[in-house]
């Protein structure tokens, strides 16, 4: 297909900030119209992204929809993207958010609503990018650029401590990201071009590959986040707006499980195999540590930023296994992880909005005035938890089985966090929701409109839909899957380890039901 | 035998064109006073673009001339261009500053322009003397520059300052050339490298430390940068942004010059010392930044530590090190000037405010002007997508390259530790409560200087060819330029 599908993905909410820039009148009118215009431009991203989605070809291993520009003239660096079976539903989980993030925020976000809207929009932009590009300097211009809007709408719109949250996430990530930068560069030099793909094909040596991981590992792991450089995202949920939270919860984090797919494995296969066991044990101990830690949180926002540290657990998990259930389970829990945590982080903010506090003592018996959310929040809540027939059980089952295949130990343990995370998630869920009403403001609280309750549907119809069925997702996620471990497993020259499912196809089982039910006659 | 005919003069046609210009409005502005200002300072951009234009027409292969004292090559020439290209900023910066601060002196823009013929006269040198007396040009116009505000206490400290150690800073310098002199017996360039490269003796390596020395006070570099921040404190604010936008880059000309023509053959001995001031002045810029209340001693801190960048590039010591230090430099060069220009509008109520909370909530009272400095700091802390990222990144790559791994790293590290005071700008503007509104009024041309900042800032990502280019030609000039150029007098060597 010759239409730069992509490249309109991406580059189309700037022309909605143009839009919103030429915006003249009194405050009011200006608030509107910025309102309308970022709704409509993130929703006709999505209709594209939809169009990218259906004639995605899922049988292919391959980039599709690629497109490649010269760019950096006589450096090999070109324009370059491109999407796989792997970066697809990153690209549709940053279109699907951003405009149930701009809804989210309309009543929300009331000072400065025009520069929050052109934050937002610059913010999907390198999102998408980052997902898309399939050159390395590309992927880090864009990689690196969410920082701008983001470090702006924590704090500008953001709590108390929004200065402090600010900073300490931007220095975080900057810091690890320099350092890719520098990894980067190396193995440009090294292979003459920052081409992914021909990156993929130009193996360095051993040695060489342990502190390229190593650099790369810095970044991705502070973007994840992994334990212990965490607590950077406690602080940047609680103070960011609602919608921060669900952009930073939803997409951000699921660059770092997106770098390593696409950096760490592929490039440097010897190095992750080396890391692997330092990767799980620190995935392990995050799940299990920071469940403890959301356990005894009072704030609702911090409880549930705790809980996606641990979820992200199961993704490096997952990933590090190297195996087919492995990986795809990661993969998966990320999309599960991306819909479910947003549309937990909205269910606070629904609270907040009415009564501007997240302790949950100051709550309590909202089923009885709020029925419509406590539903919503129940669905969501067991998706997190991972409840069968959600998308959250799909991820964390697929993670923990390969991780089963890999390491009984480290499975027997990462187990626990399941029954940890029921814990405080129904713990957060008994004392918000049912109990006694015990105070009167909580108990006066209306129930979610109409507004609210569009935000929702898609959100808990999706956590269903995707925990029916996760084929959708995973027929196009397979391919590239394969094509990464094959790749991977011939890099470290071994087999790919066979993965026995018995695949019968109708025909064969009626002929072979049939034959049975004969014999027995 | 020397011989000397017009045309060996051609090379010299922009500086001999500024300095009959400088003099003839020197003249006029004796004639007609202090109220003449605005109008010598038009004339002098003016004469600054034909200057440019002049540069432009010539070719840039290279040529010796004035019996090997001057060069012209693609390195000078970009050097130049971008001298010439800071003057204008300069300039254009100061009209309105001159009268709000009552500074409406004829002398101001002449001084400039006699500075930089100075200073086109130190990228251009190719003779110990001639290095000096370009140096020296510039240096004394620029002393009196800080010191123009003369019934203003701390302009004329920084005056003074600036004086005494630039002074010392210069014997330094000529104590270096005198040993070197003293061991080598010539001081041409040429024939600097030719002797050094047969014989390299301990006298000839003392004199390039004490001309290193001298050469990194001029560019600030640490531990020889301590005048940087009182200068900028004291100066008027349009002498400071003069002082951190032209005479560096000059500076680095030089040092470039030197390093990859006389000093060649002592790669080894210098790199240690250019490692180390690089190393130095990054870790100094960022550390020392953090304190800072006065957004010109920020940015004195900030300017420190970009030089150390620029160092980098120098340190790596080829062809693609040169290249990114020369993108480095323009992209620093159009950053500060935006920069500047917005500072130069920090006045509320006729009087000029500099603490960096005097800018509270400036995205409220004036979006514009905050947005803008906002994109500046975020492109001085080298946040893709902007200018100053794609700076950084070629120093690194270059670095890389050249296998300075460890000054790589350390460099991205102090980065992100300077990332800090530049956020603390932008959260200044960003976060907190407004105060009073600035002074509305902002001339045309500093609007335009800023507009053309922001702009070259925030596109340049989608076509940085051209600039990467003509670096790369620039460079490489230096680099092979020397082995068939063109001496258009006979000079004593050819014979």
């Amino acid at each position: 297909m010759d239409f730069p599908i992509l490249s309109l993905l991406t580059f189309l909410p700037l022309v909605g900030v143009l839009f919103i820039l030429l915006i003249r009148g009194d405050k009011q009118t200006v608030a509107r119209n910025a309102r309308r215009t970022a709704l409509f431009v993130s929703s006709f991203v999505f209709i594209i992204s939809l169009y990218m989605l259906y004639f995605f070809d899922e049988t292919s291993a391959e980039f599709q929809f690629v497109e490649k520009v010269e760019w950096l003239s006589g450096l090999n660096i070109s324009y370059h993207m491109g999407v796989d079976g792997i970066s697809l539903f990153f690209v549709m989980l940053a279109t699907f958010l951003t405009p149930i993030c701009i809804i989210a925020s309309w009543h929300a976000i009331k000072k400065r609503v025009k520069e929050y809207m052109i934050a937002f929009l610059v913010l999907e932009t390198f999102m998408i990018g980052t997902f898309c590009a399939l050159d390395a300097v590309l992927f880090y211009v864009f990689f690196e650029g969410v920082l701008l809007p983001m470090f702006i709408i924590i704090g500008v719109w953001g709590g108390p401590r929004r200065v402090y949250s600010a900073f300490k996430f931007f220095l975080y990530t900057l810091f690890g990201s320099v350092l890719m930068l520098v990894a980067l560069l190396a193995l440009y030099l090294h292979a003459g071009t920052s081409d992914i793909p021909t990156l993929m094909e130009n193996p360095v040596v051993r040695d060489m590959q342990m502190w390229l991981w190593l650099a790369f590992f810095a970044s991705f792991a502070v973007k994840m986040p992994m334990w212990p450089v965490h607590t950077w995202l406690p602080d940047a949920h609680v103070e960011a707006p609602t919608a921060g939270s669900v952009i930073l919860a939803g997409v951000l984090l699921k660059m770092g499980g997106y770098g390593f797919l696409r950096f760490s494995i592929p490039m440097f296969p010897e190095a992750t195999e080396f890391f692997t066991p330092l990767v799980m044990w620190l995935s392990v101990i995050a799940i299990i540590y920071t469940s403890l830690v959301a356990l005894v949180q009072e704030d609702m926002k911090k409880l549930i930023a705790y809980s996606s540290v641990a979820h992200m657990g199961y993704v490096t998990l997952g990933i590090f296994t190297a195996t087919t259930q492995g990986v795809e389970g990661g993969i998966f829990q990320m999309i599960s992880h991306g819909i479910i945590s947003a549309g937990l982080f909205l269910c606070v903010g629904v609270v907040y909005d009415r009564l501007h506090t997240r302790e949950m003592s100051r709550y309590g018996g909202l089923v009885k005035n709020m029925p419509k959310y406590a539903t919503i929040f129940m669905i969501l809540m067991l998706g997190s938890v991972g409840l069968p027939g959600t998308s959250g059980f799909v991820g964390e089952f697929l993670t923990l089985l390969g991780a089963y295949q890999a390491d009984t130990v480290i499975a027997a343990l990462a187990t626990t966090g399941v029954i940890l995370g029921a814990t405080y998630m129904l713990v957060l869920y008994r004392r918000v929701v049912f109990g006694e009403q015990k105070n009167k403001d909580a108990a006066a609280m209306p129930d979610v409109d109409k507004r609210e309750f569009a935000i929702f549907i898609p959100l808990v119809l999706m956590v269903v839909w995707l925990g029916v069925a996760p084929s959708f997702v995973m027929d196009r996620v397979s391919p590239s899957v394969q094509n990464l471990l094959v790749n991977y497993n011939a890099a470290l020259g071994r087999e790919m380890p066979e993965v026995k499912i018995i695949k019968v196809s109708k025909a064969a089982y009626k002929a072979h039901h049939n034959t049975s039910v004969k014999e027995a006659h | 035998m020397t011989s000397f005919t017009l045309s060996s003069l051609t090379p010299l046609l922009p500086e001999l064109f500024l300095a009959i210009a400088g003099m003839v409005l020197l003249v006029a502005g004796v004639l007609r006073g202090n109220q003449s200002t605005d109008f010598i300072s038009r004339s002098s951009i003016f004469c600054l673009v034909f200057a440019a234009s002049l540069l432009l027409g010539m070719e840039w292969t290279r040529v010796e001339t004035l019996n090997g004292m001057f060069v012209l090559d693609g390195f000078a020439g970009y050097m130049k261009l971008l001298i010439i290209g800071g003057l204008i900023a300069s300039i254009a910066l100061s009209i309105q500053y001159l009268h709000q601060d009552y500074i409406v002196r004829f002398e101001y823009p002449i001084l400039i322009l006699f500075s930089g013929i100075g200073m086109l006269m130190m990228v251009s040198a190719h003779d110990m003397m001639s290095l000096y007396v370009g140096l020296e040009l510039q240096s004394l116009a620029l002393y009196v520059l800080a010191t123009i505000r003369r019934d203003h206490i701390k302009s004329a400290e920084s005056g003074m300052k600036y004086f005494v150690l630039g002074a010392i800073s210069s014997g330094i310098l000529l104590f270096g050339m005198s040993l070197l002199y003293g061991y080598t017996g010539t001081t041409n360039f040429t024939l600097l490298g030719e002797t050094l490269n047969t014989d390299v003796n301990l006298g000839a390596v003392i004199g390039l430390v004490f001309i290193l020395s001298g050469i990194a006070f001029k560019i600030s570099a640490v531990p020889f940068h301590m005048w940087t921040p009182d200068v900028y404190e004291g100066a008027p604010t349009s002498v400071t942004a003069l002082f951190a936008i032209v005479p560096k880059i000059a500076a680095i000309g030089l040092l470039i010059r030197l390093l990859f023509e006389p000093f060649a053959a002592l790669q080894d001995q210098w790199h240690q010392i250019i490692w180390f001031i690089s190393l130095a002045s990054m870790a100094l810029g960022a550390f020392a930044g953090i304190a800072q209340n006065n957004v010109k001693r920020l940015l004195a801190y900030s300017s420190i530590g970009n030089m150390g960048y620029a160092l980098i590039g120098v340190a790596a010591a080829g062809e693609m090190g040169i290249t990114a230090v020369m993108v480095y430099l323009t992209i620093y060069i159009i950053m500060t000037a935006g920069v500047f220009g917005i500072i130069l509008c920090m006045r509320r109520d006729g009087s000029a405010v500099e603490k960096i909370d005097d800018l509270a909530g400036l995205s409220q009272n004036s979006p514009v002007l905050a947005y803008a400095l906002a994109i500046l700091m975020f492109s001085l802390s080298g946040i893709p997508p902007l200018a100053g990222f794609f700076g950084k990144f070629f120093i690194f790559q270059a670095a890389v390259e050249s296998g300075l791994i460890v000054l790589a790293v350390l460099g991205v590290l102090a980065s992100v530790v300077a990332s800090y005071y530049y956020l603390r700008v932008i959260k200044v503007m960003f976060f907190d409560e407004p105060a009073d509104k600035f002074d509305s009024e902002i001339s045309l041309s500093r609007k335009l200087v800023i507009g053309l900042s922001i702009f070259v800032t925030v596109l340049f990502i989608l076509n940085p060819t051209p600039l990467i280019e003509k670096s790369r030609a620039a460079a490489s000039s230096l680099f092979n330029g020397s082995s068939h150029s063109v001496t258009l007098a006979q000079t004593d060597h050819d014979n």
